[in-house]
């Protein structure tokens, strides 16, 4: 039945989460590797994303911390000998480097093959040409689209299809590259940054405001097809699919239409010759039965991890088992264990997703929605109706909103023209503005083109909140309105600010007198399973969510007090990511290990703690205080985990304390005192631990004073964001100044926080886990950046290098006190900065951390096991090795997807901008870091370096690697100043030019635009507006050009003698357990 | 639109007493039948003029029923374009959550006006998951849609020959093509109808009861219907006389008990009908599966097949039997619906194999002929 002559495979990851390429990847590797374990195949897998479930032990028999690209695969196929490669599991980076390993032979030449889709099927998708080529043989229609090499072609391209036209660049991430033209010079301007990305633009007939319409296709080797899923995309095409608000099933499609498009994906899928899975996307004419292929993807997508989610039907598990041999027929279906896996899953609920931005977090970006992916992650929400999921995942989104109404957002009447015509992230908002200003929803289909009957599902929930906002006491309201509210995904919340018009200070109060009213009326919520048949067979089990729209639960409830709630993290977003996916699925497998029930809630589809197969029951559910305290009353655990989702858990801590839900760990009151500034601070002082000084100002006199006493640079937290005046440094009058007319609003209600920022400080990280306040394990690591750049960007190293034993002592120290002082149970994580001997504490969590995944691998220790095995007061192993004895090191780079955020400035500051990391190891600092750095996509450069050193102190960091580099014959370009310093002590440089000295060569624009140069290091100085704005052009310019770009002198040095002192060939092909501890 | 407070409530009470509140979308009148639920996610215009639900009151799993509004009424060559035959055989509809607003291009009217044009009562606001699960127990069940002025009694259809009820009452000619097909209808679906006028027939329309042997035609198609086979003794009557000829014969649903009977195996009760559009069915000695749309609670005894017939299709889930044929003679027919509508579209290639043995038939017929 299957083929047996594979018994070793490789099976290649996504490498970093980037925006296009996120957790999906690591959920859909974990489900192939569970599969090829369950058939005895050894799998090697190769990853260098070390905070990913799947890099984790257990899961794939070896695991490689490597870059994902043809030279390291290729060294590890060399050392493993594979019989086979799985390519359809790490994304576009999976695929793009198997498609690489074939044309240039490799696989031939060590005889691996590959398994399921084959090669030559993924080149026919991925070439458009080719792929409508393809589709044409079958009478299948794309958009009319001309291939073009150049921009002459382009423009002849456009004499054929006329405009508007749509670009697109090849072999691309998730629209990168991509863009609407109405015009010759929007044409001129997109064409050219398209061929930066790609040889070969495709010049596209546009089908702007058309339905666009996905279906998740399976095939196996007997040529037997299904379709998962199909999903329907709320926002019309012109939004990328990542960039939309997508519902599955399709709500707007007659039988005729749905089963047309359904039978033309199996043709497809058939014609192509895809083994496993792929997704075919349409655009629909919405006044006709008229429609367009758009585009196939040959793999296992977000959109496949999101059907998955959706229906409960595992596409990448069955995808690697059909890869395998198998036929659908002969699987079974894991949802309902009695059914087989060739069956189409029958929803008897919505889903809904919602992409989650963070453009906040990045100064200059343009915040349009379009053609290319911008979104950092996304959430799933699961309802009996369209107002119940679309309420529901507004909350989840985590951008501070409540729902689709009773949100503080305002605009004004011209912004909301502009924004429902030209869509942002806050489109969704701009729509209830309209509905508010009296727009009707033809007025607002005409804008926007989202099919009405959104507009119409959106507009009851107005109306039902017209309705509410007439009433002023619950007493007064209507049973049945109440219901009505509950049943179109109103929250407590929503109805307390409604009904009772409570203002910020009240609302938590008055929710929980919501609350109370409704369960006297019995207006609580149902638990439903997803069974994947909507109930036409008896099923088992575990994958739950809840909804106002029944009335019944479809689960027993054990009230024995064996079971112990997790509350997951959420979307994915900078600053929370991965990481806390691995820290709570580790806390879950604990659980259960120890004989308890688990139970998860989380709400990310590209999650694998959301896989319902890693717990005993998931809640796929909101992490609202309301939704956590429904399920607390049904399920009434033994306790409930906060601290391995990260803030959104921490978050309501007390909340939950003080509704006495039973919470595992520390106690909240003591998270209370680490999280309230003022509590840790006084804290510090009593404990006599030093910490930078700071202070809460509440007027522009005193934060002058302030700065006085403290001294220039200082950081500034404002409470009140106004969009670009996030938390910064400033460094002088003037730019404090500056700062403060952004931040706008210094007040009573919105305090600035500000503190003294210490220069030159190296930056700390101690991860741990204590009992009853004794520390049982830590682990500490150290920056190679120094204070300044958000530890989440930062570039980690552990063990430490370069840290002062007395340094070490005294850190571990202040971890004892504080642990003491918090009887902290369960992890922590605190930042700390350190300069000569003296350390200050900067950050204490009460929680896990970003860190926990990369410290326990590196170290081979699972800490967060280990937390929960405390947390659970029940027996665990202490370390008996120190982190000292460890033979070799692991450095954590952060990755940056600057490439996809038009105009936002790659630049590095006290806020988070990476969006994921890797943690590579090797037998020194210099040869990790080097890994790390290839496997976020920096390349070794060939000859020509380009450099402005900014202030004199980075100047002075990077003379000695400039002379080296000199030394090793690589050519130095440099700007005047920098020139000079070189010069100076003997280093040789070309002097460039400015961008803005365009009439002097060698400029450093046209080197950058010629692909001239191979590295840019410009380390930013606050100076002059001229130099910022210089600064920007070439930061800007190098990730628009594709060429490596580093803004830090410190990681631009590591780097530099990194690759001088390693060729790429001396670098060790050693998997992790090699690695001995 | 009505607004909420409008709506009238009303109950669904089932014979176990088992009662769900909701409120009233279509007409308002109580009516009695046998509640059945469909799983498929689109198809209520298809579904609700389905002759097989005949009788029943039509329970929806999908929770958002109206969407997309009701389609067009043209018609082409003499049948709805859009509907599956010329009314709504529905006794009543009970779903979660209705759309009063529709958007499609090709609609007409809401479905809930459709359903008060003729005389049809809906419900929404009713777990449907939670009386899902209570009829899939209970197999079959009675119930009531009763509104609070009209109190009424439980109807059971299956005490009559639905059939006979869903069938037309005389014979119909559609189409000109080569291929004279007579359309044995007991409750036939017009997709069957137009998937043969796709493929050159003529189709002869007769009722159930009708004896066809007399007419001039190449091939015989039985109709899907509701009901218990077991009713339709006159039917497999009729095909009893013409198995002799060697005729093509191919049927669907009720067609395919109706065959197997007549050549003289069983039929039984399902203790849980197939309901969906999602129903895997593998092709007898082969590793092909298909995925189909099917509405039955009854099935073929495998066991009780003569010696000279054999599975067609099996269930992939429950094993039981979606197909007979004839080992050498060009008879065969499917549980399942090939024509689709709704549903999946895989096994219309049927109507193809069915038709090539009408062409076969037609050149022995010649050969054989002076």
């Amino acid at each position: 039945m299957i083929n047996t002559e594979i018994k070793k495979v490789i099976v290649l990851g996504s490498g970093a989460l980037k925006i296009g390429e996120a957790g999906e990847f690591d959920y859909s590797g974990s489900q192939a590797l569970k599969a090829l374990k369950e058939e005895n195949v050894e799998t090697i897998l190769i990853n260098p994303n070390i905070a990913t479930i799947q890099t984790s032990e257990d899961i794939a028999d070896r695991i490689y911390f490597l870059p994902i690209t043809p030279f390291f695969v290729e060294q590890v196929i060399i050392k493993e000998k594979p019989d086979g490669i799985l390519l359809a599991f790490g994304g576009q980076t999976a695929l793009n480097c198997g498609v690489a390993l074939f044309k240039t032979g490799i696989l031939d030449k060590y005889n691996v093959k590959v398994i399921g889709t084959p090669v030559q099927s993924i080149i026919d998708t991925e070439d458009r040409e080719i792929f409508a080529g393809k589709l044409a043989e079958i009478d299948v229609l794309t958009p009319r689209s001309i291939a073009c090499l150049n921009i002459e072609e382009a423009y002849a391209a456009v004499k054929i299809v006329g405009y508007p036209i749509i670009i697109r660049a090849a072999y691309t991430l998730g629209g990168l590259g991509s863009g609407f033209c109405s015009n010759d010079i929007e044409l001129e301007s997109l064409a050219s940054k398209a061929f930066t990305y790609s040889p070969q633009i495709l010049v596209e007939e546009s089908i702007k405001g058309w339905k666009e319409v996905e279906y998740e296709v399976v095939r196996d080797r007997f040529d037997n097809c299904i379709t998962v899923c199909n999903m329907e995309n709320f926002d019309p095409l012109g939004i990328h699919t990542g960039e939309s608000i997508v519902v599955a099933p399709s709500q707007t499609l007659s039988n005729s239409e749905y089963h047309k498009l359904r039978a033309l994906a199996i043709k497809i899928i058939r014609h192509i010759g895809i083994v496993g899975e792929c997704n075919v996307q349409y655009a629909l004419d919405p006044h006709s039965e008229d429609y367009r292929v758009i585009e196939v993807n040959a793999r296992l997508s977000r959109s496949s991890a999101l059907a998955s989610k959706a229906t409960g039907y595992p596409l990448a598990f069955v995808a690697a088992k059909l890869g395998l041999g198998y036929g659908l027929h002969q699987l079974n279906n894991q949802v309902t264990k009695v059914t087989t896996a060739a069956f189409e899953p029958a929803l008897d609920y919505i889903v809904c997703k919602i992409p989650r931005w963070d453009l906040n977090k990045f100064s200059g970006v343009s915040k349009n929605l379009g053609s290319s992916m911008k979104s950092v992650g996304e959430i799933m929400a699961i309802g009996r109706s369209f107002e119940e999921a679309i309420q529901k995942g507004i909350r989840m989104v985590g951008i501070g909103m409540h729902g689709f109404v009773a949100n503080k957002e305002e605009i004004t009447i011209g912004q909301i023209d502009e924004e429902l015509s030209n869509p942002t992230d806050r489109r969704i908002f701009a729509i209830e503005e309209a509905f508010n200003k009296g727009y009707s929803v033809d007025e607002i289909y005409d804008k926007t083109k989202i099919d009405r009957w959104f507009l119409q599902k959106l507009h009851n929930i107005h109306v039902t909140k017209e309705k509410l906002e007439k009433f002023n006491s619950l007493a007064v309201l209507d049973d049945s309105l109440l219901i009505q509210a509950k049943k179109e995904g109103y929250s407590d919340f929503q109805i307390a600010r409604l009904v009772l018009k409570s203002s910020n200070k009240e609302i938590n109060n008055d929710l929980l007198k919501v609350r109370e009213w409704r369960k006297s009326k019995n207006i609580l919520p149902s638990v439903k399973q997803i069974d994947t048949l909507a109930g036409e067979y008896p099923a088992q089990t575990n994958y739950l969510y809840l909804t106002y729209n029944g009335n019944e639960h479809d689960v027993e409830f054990q009230h024995d007090n064996k079971s112990v709630i997790v509350l997951g993290s959420g979307a994915y977003r900078i600053g929370s990511s991965v990481e806390f996916d691995w820290c709570s699925v580790n806390a879950i497998t604990t659980i259960h290990k120890e004989n308890y029930r688990s139970i998860m809630i989380n709400y990310n589809p590209e999650t694998v703690s959301t896989d319902y197969d890693t717990c005993d029951r998931l809640y796929f559910d909101e992490l609202t205080f309301e939704r956590v305290m429904d399920i607390v009353d049904l399920e009434a655990p033994k306790g409930v985990v906060l601290s391995m989702g990260g803030q959104i858990p921490n978050n309501l801590a007390m909340k939950l304390h003080r509704q006495k839900v039973p919470i595992l760990g520390t106690s909240p009151l003591n998270i209370d005192r680490a999280e309230d500034r003022k509590k840790f601070s006084s804290l510090l002082d009593t404990l006599k631990i030093d910490q930078p000084r700071w202070s809460e100002l509440t007027t522009i006199e005193d934060i002058y004073i302030f700065v006085d006493e403290v001294g220039f640079p200082v950081l500034i937290r404002p409470s009140y964001v106004l969009s670009g005046a996030a938390m910064n440094v400033v460094s002088n009058r003037d730019q404090l100044q500056h700062f403060l007319t952004l931040a706008a609003n210094v007040s009573k209600e919105h305090p600035v926080v500000v503190s003294e920022f210490i220069e030159q400080a190296k930056e700390i990280e101690i991860d741990a886990v204590a009992k009853n306040g004794e520390v049982v394990a830590y682990a500490i690591s150290e920056h190679v950046e120094f204070a300044g750049v958000h530890s989440g960007d930062a570039t980690i190293v552990f063990p430490p290098q370069k840290l002062y034993v007395e340094t070490i002592r005294r850190i571990k120290k202040i971890a004892y006190q504080i642990a003491k002082a918090l009887e902290i149970t369960g992890p922590f994580n605190m930042q700390l900065l350190a300069k000569d001997n003296d350390i200050k504490v900067i950050e204490c969590n009460l929680r896990a951390s970003r860190s926990f995944p990369f410290v326990s691998k590196v170290m081979k220790y699972n800490l967060i096991e280990i937390a929960t095995q405390v947390m659970l007061d029940v027996p665990f192993l202490k370390p008996d090795k120190s982190m000292f004895e460890l033979d070799y090191v692991g450095v954590k780079a952060a990755q940056f997807s600057f490439a996809r955020l038009l105009n936002a400035d790659p630049v590095l500051g006290v806020d988070m901008s990476s969006t994921g990391e890797v943690g590579c190891i090797g037998e020194n600092f210099y040869e990790a870091i080097l890994k790390s750095m290839l496997s976020v996509g920096y390349t070794i450069p060939k000859k020509n370096i380009l450099i402005s050193s900014g202030p004199a102190r980075s100047k002075v960091e990077l003379i000695q690697s400039a002379q080296l580099l000199s030394e090793r014959g690589f050519n130095l370009y440099a700007t005047g100043g920098t020139q000079k310093f070189l010069s100076d002590n003997g280093v040789k440089s070309t002097r460039v030019y400015w961008p803005d000295e365009t009439d002097k060569h060698p400029n450093t624009l046209e080197l950058i635009k010629n692909k001239k140069i191979d590295l840019v290091i410009n380390i930013p100085k606050d100076h002059t507006t001229r130099e910022i704005s210089n600064g920007y052009t070439i930061r800007r310019s190098a990730i628009d050009y594709s060429i490596p770009l580093i803004t830090n002198a410190r990681v631009a040095s590591a780097f530099i003698f990194a690759f001088c002192k390693y060729e790429i060939k001396d670098l060790s092909i050693k998997s992790w357990d090699e690695y001995k501890d | 639109m009505a607004t909420m407070t409008q709506l009238r409530k009303v109950r669904l009470i089932l014979e176990d007493g088992t009662t769900f509140e909701g409120k009233s979308f279509g007409y308002e009148r109580s009516v009695a039948g046998e509640v059945v639920f469909y799983t498929a996610m689109t198809g209520y215009p298809e579904s609700l003029t389905d002759p097989s639900y005949t009788g029943q009151i039509l329970v929806s799993t999908f929770p958002l029923i109206g969407n997309y509004g009701v389609p067009s009424d043209s018609k082409v060559n003499g049948l709805y374009e859009f509907y599956e035959s010329d009314k709504i055989h529905i006794t009543g509809l009970i779903v979660s959550d209705y759309s009063f607003e529709y958007s499609h291009w090709n609609a007409i009217k809401s479905l809930g006006d459709w359903l008060k044009e003729n005389k049809i009562p809906g419900l929404f606001g009713i777990d449907t998951r939670a009386l899902t699960k209570i009829i899939r127990v209970k197999g079959s069940l009675l119930g009531k849609i009763e509104f609070d002025d009209e109190i009424i009694d439980f109807y059971d259809p299956n005490q009559e020959n639905l059939v006979a009820i869903a069938s037309c009452d005389k014979v119909e000619t559609f189409g000109n093509g080569e291929h004279r097909i007579v359309l044995v209808d007991c409750g036939v679906k017009y997709n069957i109808i137009r998937c043969l006028l796709n493929r050159n027939a003529t189709v002869i329309c007769v009722p159930w009861n009708y004896d066809f042997n007399g007419e001039d035609f190449d091939g015989i198609f039985l109709s899907n219907g509701p009901g218990d086979p077991a009713l339709c003794d006159a039917t497999v009557e009729n095909i009893r006389k013409t198995m002799d000829a060697e005729k093509p014969i191919m049927g669907i649903c009720l067609g395919n008990q109706l065959l197997a009977r007549a050549a003289g195996a069983e039929t039984y009760k399902l203790k849980f009908g197939h309901r969906s559009h999602n129903q895997p069915v593998l092709l007898q000695g082969t590793d092909r599966c298909f995925i189909t749309s099917q509405n039955h609670g009854f099935a073929v005894d495998t066991k009780t097949l003569p010696a000279d017939w054999e599975p067609l299709f099996t269930n992939v889930n429950d094993q039981t039997n979606e197909g007979i044929r004839h080992k050498t003679k060009p008879f065969f027919s499917t549980q399942f619906h090939p024509e689709a509508a709704s549903g999946p579209v895989d096994t219309e290639f049927l109507f193809d194999d069915f038709i090539n043995n009408v062409i076969e038939y037609k050149k022995k017929k010649k050969v054989k002929a002076p």
